[in-house]
């Protein structure tokens, strides 16, 4: 596929979603907004794993602080001015822990949403990448890091709402939360930030950034050797994701209207990971296509045989990796380029039998 | 009851939690060592171990049936392991982080199945009456403190196994082969060892040692389709810290993250201190990147 033409496909992929308003229900656009909302996230994983070859099973921890972070600034407004959140008056607690503070300036949450998981991830990399501990080893560090967050925010249930998270929001920026309109808004929101995040990835991918990126997952020790520090791009990258991340776990609070630590332990975690893998790991447009291929299946299957998405989730894995370790997007392109060679070689045959 | 005998009981849990954890934590340190293989279905080794004790109890009786589940627990787990070696992770050879992926498809699959199995609550195994008691100790500053036997028990276990494994390695021919393997694999490879055949014995001995653990855990615990799932984050923090396929280094993190969790217990919550060990870790790593037993080495490319 020449660029121009890959230019056109995603250009129309886009332009359908945008669409989708049209020919979807409210409540199909509803669902397919929240899958495009986890496809930020998926982009995230795909920069970092695809192309920097980070596993990291820990992105729901980036994304519960995005989400918390919004949940946070909506607790408060719909509290009222000088009211503390309901779950927090069911606890007893008197007075608003300091670290809410901030949460009551909707800017300061917004910001908040980019820059805490950002934040938090960036300095992660930089304690574990500057020892250079990678590969498994990090996968696991994370994992771990997910495990203890979710039993932290269970444990201070006066401060965080416990297992049951943060949920009873009633409007964001003065729209009401459950209105069609605004749900509706979201959706184009979410398409917005996922089709800009999609193209600064892109160009962050075959800038000289993504390229020492790529020379550092396939070799890290040779791009030493020629005069780089791997860690700084690890890092930078990492944040990338992590803030990604986070956003995506904004919109999912919008779009769900809570957020709870079931929602990004150490299980949804893997499986955002999984999206990745399906899709294609070193393909930006692989994860989008894998995030939304997964989570329709889930949502098909899980309401037509409850007991079988953890068969058929378990099953993905070992196919995906054992079969097909570059993902479906990749195996179509190969497929299209085969075909497309088939009928070029067809059409180069005719001329000469004339 | 006085300070003392606080710390102390809590110490003494220290041990015991670092007894399980040597238990689940000796076969990935090992297969993590010798094939740079993370194995994500381990926790999912120890859930079999502990659902094939119970179905032991059921068919023998508590006593014999305890016992029986054991050595039924080791050999099951073991035998699942050497099937999962040989048709997935062989296949995934050098390329660890694919396997962790693949493993952790596996570990979905036993969970969903032991649920369908057994239900998703869980079932009880009630421990033998000769691991029913507690020793009280007495006369001394101590005075009131009572350990239950079934926690003597589980570090007895843990010794023998360790104890086990130290001499399969340091004085078997297997045992030899499994140290030239980790040594240098293309070496030992070319000098006519059989290294797959060295990757799966060791695999599966680490499965069943998993295994084993999970029937000793019935003892104190219910056995749940997510019992694997509670102790394996802490048991690959252990091989974090131990340092690669060393087996004094895994043993002393065991002890180093039991007794830590326990100490940290005592002064905060149990959701805390999971916090603070995993604080712990990184700031560890941050002195020594390869673990307690990191083997020095010129090699750069080491995972």
């Amino acid at each position: 596929m020449n660029i121009a033409r890959k230019e056109l496909l995603y250009l129309a992929l886009f332009a359908i979603a945008a669409c989708a308003p049209l020919y979807l229900s409210g409540y199909e656009v509803t669902i397919l907004g929240r899958f495009l909302a986890f496809s930020i996230l998926a982009l995230g994983i795909s920069l970092i794993w695809g192309t920097g070859g980070i596993l990291s099973l820990g992105q729901g921890l980036f994304f519960g602080l995005g989400g918390y972070a919004l949940a946070m600034y909506l607790k408060l407004s719909a509290a009222g001015p000088g009211q503390l959140p309901d779950f927090m008056q069911w606890n007893g607690v008197t007075t608003l822990p300091w670290w809410w503070e901030p949460f009551r300036y909707p800017a300061v949450a917004l910001a908040a949403v980019i820059i805490v998981p950002g934040a938090a991830a960036l300095a992660l990399a930089f304690l574990v990448f500057r020892r250079r501990v990678s590969g498994p080893y990090f996968a696991i560090i994370t994992q771990a890091l997910v495990l203890a967050a979710a039993t932290l925010i269970i444990s201070q249930q006066p401060f965080t709402g416990g297992f049951n998270g943060l949920t009873n929001f009633s409007d964001v920026f003065g729209f009401q939360l459950t209105d069609p309109h605004t749900q509706l808004a979201l959706y184009f929101v979410t398409l917005a930030i996922l089709a800009i995040a999609f193209y600064v990835l892109r160009y962050v991918v075959q800038s000289r950034f993504g390229r020492l990126l790529l020379a550092i997952r396939d070799g890290e020790n040779r791009v030493r050797f020629l005069g780089y520090n791997p860690v700084p791009f690890k890092m930078i990258a990492f944040a990338i994701a992590g803030a990604l991340a986070g956003i995506s776990g904004a919109l999912i609070t919008l779009s769900i209207g809570d957020i709870s630590p079931a929602m990004f332990g150490v299980v949804p975690s893997i499986e955002m990971v999984i999206w990745v893998a399906v899709g294609g790991r070193d393909s930006l447009l692989g994860a989008i296509v894998g995030t939304l291929l997964v989570n329709f299946g889930k949502d098909w299957i899980s309401s037509a045989f409850p007991s079988l998405w953890l068969y058929v989730v378990g099953a993905l894995f070992v196919v995906v990796v054992t079969v097909a370790p570059r993902g479906l997007v990749p195996l179509a392109q190969v497929g299209g380029l085969r075909i497309a060679s088939l009928v070029r070689r067809r059409t180069r045959v005719e001329p000469a039998v004339e | 009851m006085n300070e003392s005998v606080l710390v102390a009981g809590q110490l003494f849990n220290g041990i015991s939690v670092a007894s399980i954890l040597l238990l689940a934590a000796l076969g990935l340190a090992l297969s993590f060592g010798l094939m740079r293989v993370i194995n994500m279905a381990h926790g999912e080794m120890l859930m079999m171990g502990g659902y094939l004790t119970y179905v032991c109890t059921l068919l023998f009786g508590k006593s014999t049936g305890f016992l029986i589940g054991m050595v039924v627990a080791f050999f099951g787990a073991a035998a699942f392991g050497a099937l999962m070696e040989s048709t997935l992770i062989r296949k995934l050879y050098g390329r660890p982080l694919d396997t962790l992926l693949a493993t952790w498809g596996v570990s979905l699959i036993l969970q969903q199945a032991a649920r369908s199995i057994f239900g998703p609550i869980g079932v009880e195994v009630t421990a033998p009456p000769w691991l029913a008691g507690s020793i009280a100790i007495g006369g001394t500053a101590l005075t009131g403190l009572s350990i239950p036997l079934v926690r003597v028990f589980i570090i007895v276990v843990a010794a023998i196994v360790l104890g086990g494994v130290t001499l399969l390695i340091m004085r078997t021919r297997l045992g030899m082969l499994v140290r030239a393997v980790h040594q240098d694999r293309g070496m030992a490879d070319a000098l006519g060892a059989d290294t797959r055949w060295v990757d799966l014995c060791v695999f599966s001995l680490g499965t069943g040692i998993a295994g084993l653990a999970g029937a000793t855990l019935t003892s104190i615990a219910p056995v749940t389709p997510t019992v694997g799932q509670g102790y394996i984050v802490y048991a690959f923090l252990v091989v974090i810290l131990g340092g690669l396929g060393s087996l004094a280094g895994t043993l002393a993190a065991a002890v180093i993250v039991g007794l830590f969790s326990a100490t940290a217990q005592i002064v905060t919550s149990q959701s805390f201190s999971d916090v603070l060990l995993l604080v712990f870790v990184i700031i560890f790593i941050q002195f020594r990147p390869r673990g307690i037993a990191s083997s020095r080495s010129r090699a750069l490319d080491e995972a």
